[in-house]
């Protein structure tokens, strides 16, 4: 049983084709990696299948998919006066989730709770998309879709960050997928990729798919990627 | 002849009136400060002016033909910012800017400025009791919509993973935005009213950091505003309109004075 089949997606926006052609199916429990160049359509491809963006062909998600979204990047003002657990009692509210859940959410992403009385427009980079992260779990999702999660926060930090996502979809079993331009995290942790470059789109998995040929075809330049290969 | 409300409860019913209209307006005025809408609000205000306009040629009340203008004006703004998908402010500029046209050639003379800066005299029952349920229905939105109006504005994306239908929400967010204007319009006429609406938020905006204390300092704002407005007015024998707005305004330039501390 498949979590989602995506058949022929193709996404128009403003009179220019910004996605074409995507075709692939993944199983439950599994971790999806999206790659490609900056304007592939990474952000356009995880926006039309959360049902944000108008689109041409098939998104078909499993009839109990539960579904939490990390979104890239949102700009916040600094002086909105919304602070972190407000944002996080919101979700609660709307998704029935318990003080007990929230503290479970807080602690997979460690984020101490006195971060959450700072406004939100005032933490840093990496304690916000921690905070998304959070947010994301606490509507008891199935299904992750992390739009560059490990943006803007530290080196021990998106180490952490990695493990965390790992760690859900083994102990939760959860679908994950996750757009990330850290090829050796893709090829660690994810079961698939999808690489969405200039010849198209291209699914399978990672060994298959992140080749230097391969990568050389989506991004357009020779890439300085090794697999490490310990088996 | 018409009965109207201070001859059944003079003091009280409009205190208790003045008092809900100012709490729908702090309330629904905190998210359109934080949604960015603080330029929308006057222009969103003049939408009302062709409804009077015809409601006086059809020599009807002019609250109910500025209701009907203000609503159809917060779903036309709604369908063309979701067709064409540009911002809010810039559809509702537009649409003011035709409505202020058309509203100034149908409305005249001295209908035009009590349209515009209120009419003073006293309620109707049914003008006190629209202005009752009006505020109740804007009050009851905001607090129980408030979790989904926090998502949303955060990003609509999350929104829509978090059981939030969003076009469902910014419908009824600008059809609340359109009723608290309608409600106040009685006293303070087009002109002032998207600033009772403003001015609280943009003053509690200043202070707090979290969202309770926003929409607590946002609602305080708005109903001492209201009082001392009107009491004022009620001393000088005038209309009420410009001093609550005036008092309004002032309390904005005392909180200018204290810095903030982020």
């Amino acid at each position: 049983m498949h979590a989602l089949e995506v058949q022929d997606l193709a996404v128009r926006l403003g009179g220019t084709d910004v996605l074409g052609g995507v075709t692939f199916s993944l199983p439950r429990a599994s971790c999806l990696a999206v790659i490609g160049p900056n304007g592939a359509g990474k952000t356009v491809l995880l926006r039309a299948l959360i049902g944000a963006l108008p689109h041409t062909g098939k998104i078909t998600w499993a009839r109990d998919a539960v579904l939490g979204y990390v979104p890239q990047k949102i700009d916040i003002e600094r002086d909105l006066p919304l602070n972190g657990r407000d944002f996080l009692r919101a979700k609660a509210a709307l998704t029935g989730g318990s003080r007990t859940m929230q503290a479970e959410a807080l602690r997979s992403v460690g984020l101490a709770d006195k971060v959450l009385s700072a406004p939100i427009g005032n933490m840093s980079g990496g304690q916000f998309q921690r905070l998304l992260i959070a947010f994301a779990l606490l509507g008891r999702p199935n299904v992750l879709l992390l739009d560059e999660p490990a943006a803007g926060i530290d080196a021990p930090g998106q180490a952490q960050l990695n493990e965390v996502i790992h760690d859900l979809q083994h102990t939760r079993a959860m679908t994950v997928l996750l757009v990330s331009h850290d090829l050796s995290v893709v090829y660690r942790h994810a079961d698939y990729v999808l690489c969405l470059g200039r010849q198209g789109a291209c699914f399978g998995r990672p060994r298959a798919v992140l080749t230097p040929e391969m990568l050389y075809e989506v991004y357009g330049q020779p890439l300085g990627f090794h697999v490490h290969d310990h088996s | 002849m018409s009965t109207t409300i201070h001859e059944l409860a003079p003091a009280v019913g409009s205190l208790a009136l003045s008092v809900l209209m100012a709490v729908a307006a702090g309330l629904i005025g905190s998210f359109a400060v934080m949604r960015r809408m603080v330029l929308a609000a006057d222009p969103m205000s003049h939408i009302a002016l062709p409804g009077i306009g015809i409601a006086l040629m059809l020599r009807v009340n002019p609250l109910w033909g500025a209701l009907a203008l203000l609503l159809l004006g917060a779903l036309l703004i709604w369908a063309v910012e979701r067709r064409i998908r540009i911002a809010t402010e810039a559809v509702i500029g537009v649409t003011f800017a035709v409505a202020l046209a058309v509203g100034s050639i149908i409305t005249t003379g001295e209908e035009l400025i009590d349209a515009l800066l209120g009419a003073p005299g006293l309620l109707t029952l049914h003008e006190a009791a629209f202005g009752m349920v009006g505020s109740l229905i804007v009050i009851v939105f905001v607090l129980h919509e408030r979790n989904a109006l926090v998502v949303r504005l955060v990003s609509p994306e999350i929104a829509m993973t978090s059981s939030v239908d969003v076009a469902r929400l910014d419908l009824c967010f600008l059809l609340a935005f359109a009723l608290t204007i309608g409600l106040g319009l009685r006293f303070l006429g087009v002109l002032l009213m998207g600033s009772l609406i403003i001015i609280p938020a943009a003053i509690a905006r200043r202070f707090a950091r979290s969202l309770g204390t926003m929409l607590t300092i946002s609602v305080i704002t708005a109903v001492a505003a209201t009082a001392v407005g009107s009491y004022v007015a009620l001393l000088v024998d005038r209309p009420s309109g410009p001093f609550i707005v005036m008092v309004a305004g002032g309390l904005f330039f005392l909180s200018l004075l204290r810095r903030r501390e982020r």
